[in-house]
């Protein structure tokens, strides 16, 4: 046996090949965010893509949001809290800045932010593109402070009091951003300039939101964060500190025994997940091209729990899947078209599942089945009855979760990925949860649900 | 030094109400280990459900005489009643097949039903999207003055209701077989069960006993705000939920003394806040102390804290 | 790896439902308001489909709902006469469940989705202005029922409205106190959460003072907050002569009883937020008190009283509170202009309904000015037993 350091320096690939490998990554962002802005984005209706952004803003959060509450398996309920700091330091900084260095705080963007109306700027990459990525990175690291110091404290205790907490910070946020002075308008950009800028960081619209902003954000910068957000994410669940914030969602006291740094890691994990909260917020703000304190309070943060759910906890594809339904479902629900070829292609789709992987589960293709039943036969009753379906989708809405949560527990897709679920099981990269000794394989019963990775029940 | 008083008083009465909906917090996550979200609704539910019955009972707006006593006792068991029954449903329906999921998944669920709650209220065959006023139960105006400082007839309800189900809780809790029970099953499930305890049933039955304390809180907050209560859907509802939730952590999550405390000590905070501080930032103080108790004693003022077993 | 196929696996699952969910939207073109079955486009171009977008549910649902019910019924009766040009007028209603961004959605959807050729709402100046900045990009007309902060009209020459502005009903408040009342000394207690509310505070504040008034104490509160005596208990001590309260009827109701209850006896007075059957709610608290509003159905003009009359037919004898009389009048002026417009192209539309001059509406004659605002008088109500009782006309 050769001593280990020269079998790792025969393992480890050439030289010359660490800086595309550092790139490809980008590279592969960019060329995604390029297909997105230049073929998708002009193919559908200004309405779909308009989805398709709130989509990919709901990714970055539910993803960022996926490494503190499925890898580590802490509970953070205050996302929006750093969504909505991000949002206000990158509004702030794009809005007033504008003012400060271009005179007015009109759009000063090239073609990658032109949102197709007004004049196309010519130029691919204008001045104010600059100034609005500098700006969501910002509100991305002043997030991210705001993570360390609400997270240090709170994440040395164990059990619920992370989510306490952040429960707390967010609404703290929420009512210091209500409570700021009005903005100074656009057309009044003149006054603004001669006042100092640690004034203007108060005039932030205070309850009527932050308005009239510049909308920079477009299919490929959105897309452009997704998959920088995606990559990031994925390659942390298998590097060293991701197999340590799996170790800590497995058994904290065990991985402190292993000599993890339990607290050090999960306070990691907390600011990178707030660091991309923050990101997400200035890209919301600068897309409708408003920010509203009030609409980043509790209720949004309980959105994008729902979207970590959904997808399965700590799985990336997931909750990226989820946070699309998710954004999609209330829409949808708004004007129902008919259910069942949806619920055909879904009960195929999961019946060739269980097919390829050989686990017959007749309870779940039951439940689909009848769950299609019921909606369309909902739909078709207040469709003759000239019932306003509009009214009850929230009620439809509230339904589907508690459904969905009571026949799939483990969410869509577990703590799998998406393309583990076909084909053959390739070697798991991944310490899966679910081995433990008394525990149901997650697809075989829905009552019999996976482990309790996060509680820390009368068992232990 | 009216001022005071005054605001000490007030403080005391919405501290009874917090108090209230705290118990029912602490009681559901000393048992099941989560924080149930729909705890709010059923609050908001407690409210429209007793001014419904009320209406219903024939008793008279605000410039009628008010009723006998006992109408009051009726609309207060009737809505406990009721509500009672609706926890015992949610529990049975939506939490009690995911007993041994992780605790998040409960948490949707929770907030699932908290959603189906808010928008079944506000439809026109339910409550309803307009605010209603609470029929008057009792006579308005000052019972008596002490000291310039109004003691209100509503208020005198609300406190000496609170305490009496409190004790009532409090004799249930430590001086019952089911309470004994109950308190086996929050210190250690699996023990419990190994006892001869039937643990579902001990579940459903504090999940019910919480439901019924925040139905009455919401009876009583009908009484006091009598003037106009918000649709179900309204956010001042969940609002209300989360300072009793930081009033049950505040006093010691798990603790039945602790959120009795908790709420209290929430209730004079928000007022002396508001009274001597600035109206600006109500909420903020509240979650401004629980932070600070967090930071320095994370058990909470009466919990304990827990031994890590391995 | 694999990475690039995963990642690219995901996104296309993700997109694939995106564009199966929109597309069928698009394709079905059935809409919520309407209840019917899928149409034909050929049906499409025989009628004017104009837009609404709302809070219909969530916290503030009855402002949307009564705007809705005065804009159905002006369509209702337009298409009665005729419709415009021979074109029936279709409306879609769009809920926003009272949030900006879910506005932002919405708005989107009217424009791209459904093609309306001009837009009525909202209720809340801060929603409003979440949809004006894109209506005025994609150059669809949008006329505000009642957004009264004026930096909604700002935004550009697609957006007007028809309900007087914020500094108008400040002073409006002030100078009754002032002169009518001949009161000094004011007290004034606001939502600080809520745009409409602490706008109108600072313009109220405003032009008190410089009518020679005093604010002795100023108190707010937040949304959600039901339990006002603290604040109360705080102003009394001050002593004021009276107590402006620009908040919603929602909340109005609940400070005059625990005004009363802490022998606070002074009047309170407010603005069109106030306006609701609801208020009959506060018995005799509320008695004395008066708030500034757009219309009174007291007033003996034929159309108010026509209105008053129709409305109480088609939903069940309700009132008609001021929003439900400022949405009739939004689509009715739209309706008005929609009829001088040389083509129905935003640009021409837009042009005519801020041509309009001396128009005849239910909340008064309504002449657009330079700013897209209407110039309008505003009335004084006197509420008696819950009941609004027309005071005072206040010229602007």
């Amino acid at each position: 046996m050769k001593p280990l350091t020269e079998q790792s320096r025969t393992m480890s690939p050439a030289a010359w090949t660490v800086l595309p490998r550092m790139a490809w990554p980008l590279l592969a962002g960019l060329g995604i965010a390029i297909l997105m802005q230049f073929a998708v984005g002009p193919s559908v209706s200004g309405f779909t893509s308009q989805i398709m952004l709130i989509a990919g803003i709901n990714i970055i959060m539910a993803v960022s949001l996926t490494v503190v509450n499925g890898f580590t398996g802490q509970f953070s309920m205050g996302h929006a809290g750093f969504m909505a700091v991000g949002g206000y330091v990158a509004a702030t900084l794009t809005y007033y800045g504008s003012i400060k260095m271009f005179g007015t705080a009109d759009f000063a963007g090239g073609t990658i932010s032109w949102t197709g109306s007004g004049e196309n700027p010519g130029s691919i990459v204008g001045k104010g593109d600059y100034l609005f990525v500098i700006s969501c990175l910002v509100g991305g690291v002043v997030s991210a402070i705001a993570g360390y110091v609400v997270g240090l404290p709170s994440l040395r205790l164990r059990g619920d009091y992370l989510a306490i907490v952040t429960l707390g910070f967010g609404e703290i946020v929420r009512v210091l951003l209500q409570g700021t002075n009005p903005q100074i308008q656009p057309w009044k950009a003149q006054e603004a300039a001669e006042v100092p800028f640690y004034k203007l960081a108060t005039m932030l619209g205070g309850p009527m939101g932050f308005n009239l902003l510049p909308t920079y954000t477009t299919l490929f910068w959105v897309y452009l964060f997704v998959v920088l957000t995606l990559i990031v994410c994925y390659r942390l669940k298998s590097s060293s500190s991701g197999r340590a914030f799996l170790s800590i969602r497995e058994d904290e006291i065990a991985s402190q025994a292993m000599g993890v740094d339990v607290t050090k890691y999960k306070v990691r994990a907390f600011v990178l997940a707030s660091f991309f909260a923050g990101v997400a917020g200035g890209l919301y703000a600068m897309s409708i091209g408003a920010i509203n304190a009030g609409d980043l309070g509790f209720q949004k943060s309980f959105d994008i729990i729902i979207m970590v759910v959904l997808g399965g906890m700590g799985s990336i594809s997931g909750a990226t899947v989820a946070a699309v339904v998710l954004t999609i479902l209330p829409e949808f629900l708004r004007d129902p078209p008919p259910v069942w070829p949806l619920g055909l292609a879904f009960l195929v789709a999961v019946v060739l599942a269980q097919a390829v992987r050989k686990h017959w589960n007749i309870r779940t293709l039951a439940g689909i089945a009848v769950g299609t039943a019921i909606l369309e036969g909902a739909r078709l009753y207040c469709v003759s009855r000239g019932i306003d379906i509009a009214s009850f989708r929230l009620i439809l809405y509230a339904l589907l979760l508690i459904a969905m949560m009571l026949l799939r527990p483990q969410g869509l897709l577990g703590v799998r990925e998406v393309w583990e679920l076909f084909g053959h099981r390739r070697p798991n990269p991944n310490p899966s949860p679910d081995p433990k000794p008394d525990a149901a394989p997650p697809s075989k019963g829905t009552s019999k649900a996976t482990g309790n990775p996060t509680s820390k029940g009368g068992a232990s | 030094m009216t001022q005071f008083l005054q605001t000490l008083f007030d403080g005391v009465t919405v501290g009874c109400l917090y108090a209230l909906i705290a118990l029912g917090y602490t009681m559901v996550y000393g048992i099941l280990k989560f924080i149930n979200f729909a705890h709010s609704d059923v609050f908001a539910l407690g409210v429209w459900m007793s001014i419904t019955i009320a209406a219903w009972l024939g008793v008279g707006a605000a410039d009628q005489p008010a009723p006998a006593w006992y109408m009051g006792a009726l609309v207060l068991l009737g809505t406990m009643a009721f509500c009672g029954f609706v926890g015992f449903v949610i529990e049975r329906v939506a939490y009690k097949p995911l007993r041994k999921a992780p605790r998040l998944n409960v948490l949707i669920t929770a907030i699932g039903v908290s959603l189906l709650l808010q928008n079944i209220g506000q439809q026109k065959f339910a409550f309803g999207p307009y605010p209603k006023s609470m029929p008057k139960l009792l006579e308005g105006g000052a019972l008596f003055t002490i000291a310039d400082v109004q003691v209100r007839t509503s208020d005198v309800a609300v406190i000496g209701t609170a305490l009496a189900l409190m004790a009532a809780l409090q004799f249930l809790i430590y001086r019952t077989k089911l309470g004994s029970a109950m308190r086996a099953v929050s210190f250690n499930t699996r023990n419990a069960s190994l006892m001869g305890i039937n643990v579902d049933r001990v579940i459903s039955f504090t999940f019910v006993v919480g439901t019924m304390l925040a139905a009455a809180a919401g009876f009583l907050y009908g009484l006091k705000y009598e003037g106009q209560a918000k649709q179900t859907a309204d956010s001042m509802w969940v609002m209300l939920g989360l300072k009793a939730f930081v009033a049950a952590v505040v006093g010691g999550i798990g603790n039945v003394r602790g959120a009795v405390l908790g709420g209290l000590l929430i209730g004079l905070i928000e007022f002396f806040g508001v009274a001597y501080v600035s109206s600006q930032f109500r909420d903020a103080y509240v979650f401004a102390i629980l932070i600070v108790v967090l930071l320095f004693k994370p058990e909470g003022v009466l919990g304990r804290a827990t031994v890590e077993k391995v | 790896m694999n990475l690039i196929a995963r990642t690219a696996a995901t996104l296309m699952v993700g997109f694939g439902l995106a564009l199966s969910g929109c597309g069928k939207n698009e394709n079905g073109g059935s809409t919520p308001a309407a209840n019917k079955p899928a149409e034909t486009p050929a049906a499409a171009s025989s009628e004017i489909i104009i837009g609404h977008y709302a809070s219909l549910t969530g916290s503030e649902a009855t402002f949307g709902i009564s705007t809705d019910n005065g804009i159905k019924m002006a369509v209702e009766e337009q298409n009665k006469a005729g419709g415009i040009n021979g074109k029936q007028i279709k409306l879609v209603t769009l809920d926003n469940q009272g949030k900006p961004q879910e506005t932002q959605t919405v708005v989107t959807r009217l424009i791209e989705e459904q093609k309306v050729v001009a837009l009525l709402g909202e209720v809340a100046s801060s929603r409003s202005l979440a949809g004006a900045p894109i209506a005025q990009r994609k150059g669809v007309p949008m006329i505000s029922p009642s957004s009264t902060n004026p930096d909604v009209t700002a935004v550009g020459d697609m957006i007007s409205r028809v309900c007087f502005i914020d500094p108008f009903q400040g002073f409006v408040g002030a100078k009754f106190a002032a002169e009518n009342l001949k009161l000094k000394r004011g007290a004034t207690l606001y939502n600080r959460a809520q745009a409409y509310s602490s706008g109108l505070n600072t313009n109220f504040k405003e032009a008190f003072t410089k009518l020679g008034g005093e604010i002795v104490s100023e108190q707010a509160y937040s949304d959600g907050d039901n339990d006002f005596s603290a604040q109360l208990t705080a102003i009394r001590g001050q002593n004021p002569d009276f107590i402006y309260v620009p908040g919603y009827y929602t909340e109005v109701v609940n400070i005059a009883r625990q005004a009363r209850k802490l022998g606070l006896s002074v009047p309170l007075i407010g603005g069109d937020g106030w306006d609701s059957e609801e208020l009959k709610n506060a018995g005799d608290a509320l008695n004395n008190c008066y708030f500034s509003n757009h219309y009174s159905q007291e007033d003996t003009r034929p159309e108010v009283q026509e209105f008053v009359k129709k409305y109480q037919q088609q939903y069940d004898g309700k009132v008609p509170d001021g929003l439900a009389a400022l949405g009739y009048d939004a689509a009715r002026l739209l309706f008005n202009a929609m009829g001088r417009a040389t083509s129905l192209s935003g640009k021409d539309l837009a042009k005519a309904i801020n041509e309009t001059k001396n128009f005849a509406g239910v909340t008064g004659n309504i002449s657009i000015d330079a700013n897209r605002n209407p110039t309008k008088d505003a009335v004084v109500l006197e509420v008696v037993n819950g009941q609004p009782k027309y005071k005072a006309t206040i010229k602007p």
